[in-house]
């Protein structure tokens, strides 16, 4: 029997990977061929998708990016048979997959299952790595637990980059007997997508790093916020905590230790700033996703006003590798104050568009030239935006920065959750700028002022600058405007909006110098 | 389901998700959706009966239900195409394609074809930022769309 791996994420799904795998079990009944389709997560190689996956003994020969009328000559080629050459010389033909270089230089701890088990077996889980860390965990004491977290240098994945251990450290102190972890899978970052892809390609790991914070903190229950626009992650999500449930690994007694814990899916409802920390537990008590103010912290008085960890999904889904290999094994990887790996999620318009896990340090340029190849236009990379739309557009003359919190914020941006998006030099940064006014308009929730209204005036001052009115005093009053937002605002998405909108009039100011108006004649 | 229910069944159905729901721990938005998934829309009549069940202001539920962009106050057609509006989709020509979508279906962001066919929605990611530009077409997914894909979806739903 041959084993042929497909992957079921929605970036191959939203290329036709349901419709070549449907293709191919087709065409393997009429020719009677003993196959075997494993739906699996994504190796991240999304220009590459669909991806088609044939165990060999020499291992996985990939081949890519396969339509369903690839599947008659891949076929006739004998790209089944371990050994085919006229398979090798196929177009389509990758060889092996742990070859390709965007994944062989790759350092995969958190994604290391992503892409190669089926995200829904448990089993599959166990012999690839699965459940050591929650195994090692649910006999040690708590603090020893949280010790090795804040040893590993863990710090939030979510953006704003704070220390996990020290996060946790905070609740396991509380005397409360009721606490909760909450997983914000509401990433709802343009360019980022690596919560929704362990979510869909590996959820047990998510499942086993909260259970490992629930047995660090005392806390029983766990919830993951899951925006809507991402119904495949909650349908696996879902399913795999069925599955976790029933298998023991959450439950009144995880693993038989006699400890508790147990998890609840929700999901958002289109609010982007549900991201924001003390929104999205407003929102999981049923309240509008206002901001709180802090303090009180949501590690005292959080979810329900009980202590709560609310950790970001790569965050948490990065534990259990750490309770596994040691803090000392996570830490040695990365640079200065950044440690471990950081999945870059590379987006937009790139020639290789996907997930690259690796240490912290690698430059931008590195990542946009080697890595993701330039443009998937051809053309020249005119900015690179870093972190979402709250996120800085870095011109050619940045791409020396290293890819580290510290670094990052030296340059006037910031890493947020790690997603890249690669613009050409047909980009209007003045459109952009704009577009990062406007969408802040749109998801203000509306409790601090400079963020609410302060959106809405940096539209109309971002058009006056566009039609050439008063060009000079406009962009003062922009820049004061943003500064307005930065320190007065009482979150990130008002706090940090001035970023994309200052980095475009920073870095390219010719876009923001009006096409000269023809006057009409008197 | 079908979406045209007489008042009655909407009373009998909004009373069965809240008694079915209002043990879990901020029951709100579950409530909302579970309403949303049965009747296409949350109907203004059901918000007093939420609150009464919840112990809430009709006040706070209107609230709560207003201030979410997925809750519709009104059914959508019978088609809902949601095209990517941000960044990466940006980038990879998004826009163009918004504005092809917006004249043929003769509509703009957040409206319904006149014959009821389709509801055009913007959308704020779709996690699909690797295979811009994106769109969803009643819950499925579509990647790397051009023109001419933009088209086979629209013809698909009959525009």
């Amino acid at each position: 029997m041959t084993r042929v791996f497909i992957a079921r994420d929605a970036a191959a799904l939203a290329v036709g990977a349901d419709r070549v795998a449907g293709h191919l079990a087709q065409e393997a009944a009429v020719r009677g061929l003993d196959l075997t389709i494993v739906r699996t997560g994504s190796r991240g190689l999304h220009w590459l998708e669909p991806l088609v996956e044939v165990e060999t003994s020499e291992g996985r020969i990939a081949y890519g990016p396969v339509t369903p009328a690839d599947i008659v000559p891949l076929l006739d080629a004998g790209f089944l048979g371990a050994e085919s050459p006229a398979a090798g010389h196929h177009p389509l033909f990758l060889g092996p997959t742990e070859e390709i270089p965007f994944l062989k230089n790759q350092t995969r701890l958190t994604f290391a299952r992503c892409g190669i088990i089926d995200p829904l077996s448990l089993d599959d889980y166990r012999a690839h790595g699965g459940l050591a860390g929650l195994t090692r965990a649910a006999a040690m004491p708590a603090e020893a637990i949280v010790e090795a977290v804040t040893l590993s240098g863990l710090r939030g994945r979510g953006g704003a980059g704070f220390p996990t251990g020290i996060k946790w450290k905070t609740v396991l102190d509380c005397p409360d007997a009721r606490k909760y972890i909450v997983c914000n899978a509401d990433e709802g970052d343009s360019g980022t997508f690596a919560d929704r892809m362990i979510m869909e390609g590996d959820p047990f790991v998510v499942i086993e790093g909260m259970a490992i914070a629930g047995l660090a903190t005392g806390a029983t229950k766990g919830f993951v916020y899951i925006r809507s626009e991402y119904p495949h992650a909650i349908d696996t999500m879902t399913r795999a905590v069925g599955i976790a449930r029933r298998a023991g690994m959450l439950g009144t007694s995880v693993l038989g230790q006699g400890r508790s814990f147990d998890i609840e899916i929700r999901t958002g409802a289109g609010a982007y700033v549900c991201g924001e920390e003390t929104a999205l537990l407003n929102s999981l008590e049923g309240k509008r996703g206002v901001v709180r103010a802090k303090p009180p912290l949501p590690a005292h008085k959080g979810l329900f006003g009980r202590p709560t960890v609310i950790n970001n999904v790569i965050s948490l889904a990065s534990v259990p590798v750490i309770l596994d290999k040691g803090p000392e094994h996570y830490r040695d990887f990365g640079m200065g104050r950044s440690r471990g790996t950081i999945p870059i999620q590379i987006a937009g318009n790139a020639r290789q568009t996907g997930l690259y896990e690796v240490a912290f340090g690698l430059t931008l340029g590195e990542i946009v030239d080697t890595v993701a190849g330039g443009t998937a236009t051809g053309r020249p990379v005119k900015a690179v935006q870093v972190g979402g739309p709250l996120g800085a557009y870095f011109p050619r003359a940045l791409f020396d920065t290293p890819f580290d919190y510290e670094a990052f914020a030296a340059a006037g941006g910031l890493i947020g959750h790690a997603g890249i998006t690669v613009f050409d030099d047909t980009a209007d940064m003045l459109k952009q700028a704009r577009f990062a006014m406007e969408f802040c308009a749109v998801e203000s929730c509306g409790k601090c002022t400079p963020c609410r209204i302060g959106s809405t005036r940096g539209v109309e001052v971002v058009d006056r600058i566009g039609r050439g009115i008063e060009p000079e005093r406009n962009l003062a009053l922009l820049s004061d405007l943003c500064n307005t937002m930065k320190f007065g605002s009482l979150c990130a998405l008002g706090g940090f909006t001035p970023y994309p909108v200052m980095s475009a009039v920073t870095h390219f100011p010719d876009d923001f110098v009006a096409a000269p108006v023809v006057e009409a004649a008197e | 389901m079908d979406r045209h229910h007489v008042s009655s069944d909407l009373a009998t159905s909004v009373a069965e998700i809240v008694s079915d729901m209002k043990h879990l721990e901020g029951p709100l938005l579950p409530i909302l959706h579970a309403v949303q998934h049965a009747f296409g829309h949350v109907p203004n009549e059901a918000v007093p009966m939420i609150a009464t069940g919840l112990n809430l202001s009709r006040a706070e539920v209107h609230g709560v239900v207003t201030f979410y962009h997925d809750y519709r106050s009104l059914p959508a057609g019978r088609h809902v195409l949601k095209l990517c509006r941000a960044e990466a989709c940006q980038a990879m020509g998004g826009d163009r394609l918004g504005d092809r979508a917006k004249n043929r279906l003769g509509i703009d962001f957040h409206q319904t074809t006149a014959d009821g066919a389709v509801t055009l929605e913007p959308v704020f990611c779709l996690g699909l930022c690797s295979t811009a530009p994106a769109a969803m077409l009643d819950g499925a997914v579509h990647g790397r769309l051009d023109t001419e894909g933009l088209d086979t979806l629209l013809a698909e739903v009959g525009a």
